[in-house]
């Protein structure tokens, strides 16, 4: 029976056996209702167009998990973009563009952090801060989108890898797997990612416990910062450009997947791979609505708004249930 | 003897408006248990905090000969000072292996060995003898686990001096004789214990020498053979203890009132058993049962906190349905729960908002009370408990445990209950004020007020109780009147004494 084989799995990992069940629902919804949905090209699409999403969503989950709340991400990413282009315009070598873009999203966190830990703010205000300095300084940089031109740099977005079976990705794809597998280290085999759930659970407690609670608060924003700012390059990649309107909203893009994948906003409960899962049913969604062509991209807000609701919902039921 | 491990001079530590510790000297031992002594309030806790670096103190702390002034309890603990703090401190959604190794996790290669964790875990529980699975996550599990976890990850390490505030607050009696033990063995390995309970009895069967506090200063430094309980009271109180002995027989007789609760067949799977309880007005029904027979439980049914699926509810001669708490509070059902962290207080809000917002939620919202009336209401109950300091404006976070337990009381005496339940009411109290409770119970029962008292301290429940409920088992198993401690004991022991 259905509810037998749901009670065997432990009530932590619930919302993430519901987040796959979803993508599974969204994706055989599509397969079913259009020819070519179901093939192996659209699905390694989803990882190629959802990328950077699924970069910021994942340095998302770590600022969530603990509480807190990333709104800059966006902005960081559209900044990013900018210095990429304007790097590369002004004719520096590929590999120092990519180190000053991360260098920059990393200490913009840094920053963030600090300010959250130091003065004890609410990490929206903080990151709110960030979200409108980091996009005006993209337009203290150019108010034109800045195309790149460089071929090296354009061959790192367009290269293909073929899988096989006429299914190629690009390395973009890569690079988010690998940022995914990294957070699955960090989060679970590393002392810092049992503080980062600790924090989440009962801040006073993580103090009292001894653990390092300054460091890994401030060290969330900086894992969210250098995300942001991969999460860019791999924009500049993908769109060969960097402009300062890259990106509009993408913060909260990136909290809905954080929350669709199973995530509780209040911290302390949540994976990574559910983060990735919740990106890829918004970006599966994205998919439907222009293989049918007639519904306005619109439609992609109100299903996702949707989504978030019901996530929420599910999540009050299983803590009831489990509690009871 | 030898030297000290720990000596402090003349520590000072002062929060605004609040003098809590004024030149206390303390010393500890090796090979002892060392029991802190004091009230609530009289800053035990605030000690303690002092020594492993949570609060910065004046004075001088001098650990192995040297002097220390830590930045934060992570430097303490690896200095070799193991700490359980008074209030549960760990992560409700970790698993209990994850908490008790939290930020010293056996690791390979740099990266955490999650097998040899739970491993570990284990042997740890297996030693305090704790059969739970070191998997589960930690909220599942009531408190009193909860405790022995926070012990078992304070002894996880190699320490020279443990200590532990209030830790068997929640135990019950075979529990505590576990962590006796334990803490014996630790001793006798020169380990230093520092020790705070509000149990007399506990403090004289394991205690080397004892220090007491009030107010803030320090009184003395005895040896526990050598004071008596007397003594002792009359250090911690500065008086005589005169109320203890008036509340000897504080049962009162019971005529033919109206019978203002009835449950009927009421129940809840995997809670408590379906069962029948009659409460009268002005009567004080005491529940008794070892930790896990289910009294809890049967008290958040009468309040709707959980839901019955078996049974009625007659309540004042009419059927009560509770959907919740809600139905219960405006029907004049008062609840004050054993966990007052996580299910009482509001602990950014004031001693006054505290008390306050029961009253309000049952007048409802649209009807503000006048500022005159609350500040009225407030005074006398923060002078009836006696609660200190004595300024409504402090956040609920600031007080000491055991006026954080008189707060959530006073919430509830403030909405005027027909039926009061109280769950623990005394945990974590001082003496003076466990009386003081305790003879409030018997002045609300005179004034009509149906109570019924939840304590694992059997004297305690026959004492004010006009009846006692026996659960064992998830199961009702006797009501008793008129009854002594053995008799209840042997309920409570009942089918195992016979098996
Ligand atoms: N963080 C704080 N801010 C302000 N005042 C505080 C704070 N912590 C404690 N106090 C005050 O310091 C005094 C001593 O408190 P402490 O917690 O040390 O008492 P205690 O002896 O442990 O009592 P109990 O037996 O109730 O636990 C109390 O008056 C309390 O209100
Ligand atoms: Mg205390």
């Amino acid at each position: 029976m259905a509810t037998l084989s749901v009670s065997k799995v432990p009530s932590r990992h619930l919302p993430v056996v519901a987040t796959f069940a979803l993508f599974v629902l969204t994706f055989g919804a599509g397969s079913v209702s259009f020819e070519n949905f179901a093939s192996g090209q659209v699905f390694a699409n989803l990882f190629i167009d959802n990328a950077h999403l699924i970069v910021l969503a994942v340095g998302m989950t770590f600022v969530i998990l603990t509480g807190g709340i990333d709104l800059s991400v966006g902005s960081v990413l559209a900044l990013s973009t900018m210095i990429a282009a304007a790097g590369v315009k002004a004719g520096w070598p590929v590999p120092l563009v990519i180190v000053v873009v991360l260098l920059t999203g990393s200490v913009l966190g840094l920053l963030m952090g600090l300010m959250i830990h130091k003065f004890d703010v609410q990490p929206f205000i903080v990151t709110l801060a960030g979200m409108f300095l980091a996009r005006g300084l993209c337009f203290v940089i150019s108010i034109e989108s800045i195309s790149i031109k460089d071929k090296g740099y354009r061959a790192l977005g367009m290269d293909r890898i073929a899988l096989g079976g006429g299914v190629s990705i690009t390395n973009n794809v890569l690079i988010a797997v690998a940022v995914l597998l990294a957070a699955m280290y960090v989060l679970h085999l590393t002392r810092f990612g049992r503080t980062v759930y600790a924090l989440g659970g009962s801040e006073p407690s993580a103090r009292l416990m001894g653990l390092k609670v300054g460091f890994t608060k401030v060290g969330v924003y900086v894992v969210s910062g250098f995300c942001s700012s991969l999460a860019g390059l791999v924009f500049s990649f993908y769109t060969a450009s960097g402009y300062g309107l890259h990106a509009v909203g993408m913060e909260l893009e990136a909290i809905a997947a954080v929350v669709i994948g199973g995530t509780l906003l209040a911290g302390g409960s949540g994976y990574v791979l559910g983060s990735v899962v919740g990106a890829l049913v918004l970006g599966t969604i994205q998919t439907i609505i222009s293989f049918d062509g007639t519904l306005n991209s619109w439609w992609t807000k109100i299903v996702i708004g949707a989504l978030l609701l019901a996530f929420i919902v599910l999540h009050r039921l299983i803590v009831r249930r489990s509690s009871a | 003897m030898t030297e000290p491990v720990v000596d402090m001079r003349g520590i000072s530590v002062e929060f605004p408006g609040v003098k809590a510790l004024q030149g206390v000297d303390f010393r500890l031992f090796p090979g002892e248990v060392h029991a802190l002594m004091g009230e609530n309030g009289a800053g035990k806790s605030t000690l303690i905090k002092a020594l492993t670096g949570v609060h910065k103190p004046t004075g001088l702390i001098r650990l192995r000969g040297e002097e220390v002034s830590f930045h934060g309890p992570g430097q303490a603990q690896d200095a070799g000072i193991s700490t359980v703090y008074q209030e549960v401190n760990l992560c409700g959604n970790l698993t209990v292996a994850e908490n008790i190794l939290l930020g010293r996790e056996p690791r390979r290669f740099g990266r955490i060995d999650g097998r040899a964790t739970r491993r570990r875990a284990a042997e740890l529980l297996e030693r305090m003898g704790l059969a739970i699975d070191p998997g589960s996550v930690l909220a599942d599990h009531p408190i009193a686990v909860q405790q022995l976890v926070a012990i078992a990850r304070a002894v996880a390490v190699e320490c020279q001096v443990l200590i532990l505030d209030e830790p068997t607050s929640s135990l019950d009696a075979g529990e505590v004789a576990e962590l006796f033990r334990i803490m014996r063995v630790l001793r006798d390995e020169g380990v230093a214990i520092l020790f705070v309970s509000h149990f007399l009895e506990q403090v004289y069967e394991i205690s080397d020498r004892m220090t007491v506090l009030r107010n803030g200063r320090l009184v003395g430094e005895y040896r526990t053979a050598e004071l008596s309980r007397l003594d002792l009271v009359s250090a911690m109180l500065g008086r005589e203890l005169s109320v203890l002995e008036e509340l000897e027989q504080q049962t009162h007789p019971v005529d033919e009132r109206a019978v203002l609760l009835r449950a009927t067949g009421l129940g809840r799977k995997g809670a408590v058993e379906p069962f029948d309880l009659e409460v009268r007005a002005g009567e004080v029904v005491g529940l008794a049962g070892l930790l896990g027979s289910g009294r809890t439980e049967l008290a958040r049914l009468l309040f709707g906190a959980d839901k019955a699926d078996s049974g009625t509810l007659e309540f004042d001669g009419k059927p009560l349905h509770l959907r919740g708490p809600r139905q219960a509070i405006s029907a004049g059902i008062g609840f004050c729960s054993e966990d007052r962290k996580a299910e009482g207080l509001v602990a950014d809000l004031s001693v006054r908002d505290n008390l306050v917002l029961a009253l309000q939620a049952s007048r409802g919202w649209t009807r503000p009370l006048s500022k005159r009336t609350k500040d009225e209401l407030v005074e006398k109950y923060v002078a009836m408990l006696d609660i200190r300091p004595a300024t409504p404006d402090t956040p609920i976070r600031n007080l000491s445990g055991g006026n954080q337990q008189k707060v959530l009381l006073a919430r509830w005496l403030v909405t005027k209950p027909k039926l009061l339940v109280l769950d623990e009411p005394t945990r974590g109290i001082d003496v003076g004020a466990k009386a003081q409770i305790q003879k409030l119970v018997a002045e609300l029962a005179a004034e009509g007020v149906a109570v019924v008292f939840i304590s694992a301290e059997l004297e305690e429940v026959v004492r004010v109780s006009d009846r006692v409920v026996v659960l064992r088992d998830r199961r009702k198993v006797a009501e008793l009147r008129g009854t002594d401690v053995d008799e209840v004991m042997a309920h409570i022991a009942g089918g195992r004494a016979a098996a």
